[in-house]
């Protein structure tokens, strides 16, 4: 099989599915408008203190993020599954690790990215800086994919099942508590005046390390919920 | 075979099934007998700590249960790798044997530990970077046993929790570290668990004692519910006359 074959069927799916999420745009503005309002929320239940909502800001906007990305892995596979799509993809001769990872790009360009160009505008509702927003952003941008990825796995592995969208939640959360700690420990940090630069990287090695064990792992469950 | 004995023959539940009912008892005793010369080493020969008084004398318990924690996953997801390069059914069995006594010794380890803590520290919980990775890995092992709960077809549902077992036993040094690293930026170690480096003997050897017997206890539990999961599963079969088990007894005259 040639390379240029198997990128025409990676590229091929993230268009699709990209097209797929344009025709239903209310679907991704979904899981944006929970990540504002679950964050709303906060300062509602906390009080109004700039001071007490500059020190629970970051682990706020991250946790709301991390939920909004969880909500939205229930889309990743589920209709595919249902109409049959999923089972042509497992047969198709390009490996199917390579097409879950064009998947879950589409799906994180979706779902996770609005979050990402979002976050300035609720980071500044929490009173972060300058600076900080910027590390926000990037911590976010490290984050999100690494969230997806990890997700994707959780999301293949109940396909089908009764109460799947509870028992992802269960599986998938402790899987995030990593990327949950770096992520907001790069914005703290850097509010510290530390410098957010060493959580960055590690956020950095944990979507490496993601990007290159996920898809396996993804593939396998999804082969094992069609056979 | 060289040594004449054809290991690979217990790889079949069939095999398994009256071996593992010969083994229980022996490991059940071990497990007794050294648990009883452990506790009564830690609790009357080990001498008292000069800082932390009577209430360290927990650790007996609690060090070989957090070792036994993250021990038996480690196994379970090698049961579970086996069982996925092999497909031998007898690995996800044992993979779900396993399950239950991690997650109870993870909870006895918790437990004990917010027991030791209220004396020491002043607190029962404390967001120390073990306590925090302790209670993930509880929550791996809930996800293990809801994911094979929660699908109702036997093969996927081994397969699937198999799957999950070995991400997440990837995923357990990576939360270790980070929760040790969060831990340490936030905060810097106020409480540290290296009270005593210098241990006496006896407190060792009581500490291994229970380590040991822990590790026989959890043999003989494991395989005494691997054989419950194959009674379920096989749907009765008749294999040694001698060994079927009551519960077997009933449902065949109930038929």
């Amino acid at each position: 099989m040639s390379g240029s074959s198997m990128w025409e069927a990676v590229s091929g799916i993230i268009r699709r599915d990209l097209l797929l999420a344009m025709r239903r745009r209310s679907d991704a503005a979904m899981s944006v408008f929970f990540l504002v309002i679950v964050v709303s929320l906060f300062p509602l239940g906390v009080g109004p203190e700039p001071a007490v909502l500059r020190i629970i800001g970051p682990g706020v906007l991250w946790v709301a993020a991390l939920l909004a990305c969880l909500l939205s892995l229930g889309r990743v596979f589920t209709a595919d599954y249902l109409d049959g799509v999923l089972e042509q993809m497992v047969l198709i001769p390009q490996p199917l690790a390579l097409l879950v990872g064009g998947k879950v790009l589409a799906h994180w360009v979706i779902s996770g990215f609005p979050i990402v160009l979002l976050s300035p505008l609720l980071g500044l509702q929490f009173g972060l800086s300058g600076e900080s927003l910027g590390v926000l952003v990037m911590s976010l941008l490290l984050g999100t994919p690494t969230l997806s990825m990890i997700g994707a796995i959780g999301a293949a592995l109940v396909l089908g099942v009764r109460g799947s969208g509870l028992l992802v939640a269960l599986l998938v959360l402790p899987l995030y508590v990593p990327v949950l700690i770096f992520g907001a420990g790069a914005v703290t940090s850097s509010m510290a005046g530390i410098g957010g630069e060493a959580n960055l990287s590690l956020l950095g090695a944990c979507l490496v390390l993601s990007l290159f064990l996920a898809p396996w792992a993804t593939a396998a469950a999804l082969r094992i919920a069609l056979e | 075979m060289s040594i004449g004995i054809n290991w690979l023959k217990y790889s079949s539940p069939q095999a398994f099934y009256p071996l593992a009912g010969r083994l229980i008892p022996w490991f059940a005793c071990a497990a007794v007998a050294l648990m009883g010369v452990g506790l009564y080493m830690g609790f009357f020969v080990a001498p008292t700590d000069f800082q932390q008084g009577e209430a360290y004398r927990i650790i007996f318990v609690h060090v070989p249960a957090a070792w036994m924690s993250m021990f038996l996953y480690v196994v379970m997801a090698v049961w579970a790798g086996i069982g996925m390069g092999l497909n031998a059914r007898l690995s996800f069995m044992m993979a779900q044997a396993i399950a239950p006594t991690g997650a109870m010794f993870t909870f006895l380890a918790l437990l004990t530990g917010a027991m030791w803590g209220k004396p020491t520290w002043g607190a029962w919980w404390v967001w120390d970077a073990r306590l925090t990775s302790e209670l993930i890995l509880l929550f791996q092992y809930a996800g293990v046993m809801l994911l094979r709960t929660s699908i109702d077809d036997v093969r996927r549902a081994d397969r699937a929790s198999a799957v999950f077992a070995l991400v997440g036993v990837v995923n357990v040094p990576i939360i270790y570290f980070s929760v040790q690293w969060w831990n340490t930026l936030h905060q810097g170690a106020s409480v540290s668990m290296a009270t005593g480096s210098k241990m006496a003997s006896t407190m060792l050897t009581a500490m291994l004692l229970m380590t040991v017997a822990f590790w026989l206890y959890s043999i003989a539990v494991i395989l005494a519910r691997v054989r419950c999961v194959m009674i379920e599963r096989e749907s009765l079969p008749v294999w040694n006359d001698d060994e079927k088990p009551a519960v077997i007894q009933e449902v065949v005259e109930a038929r």
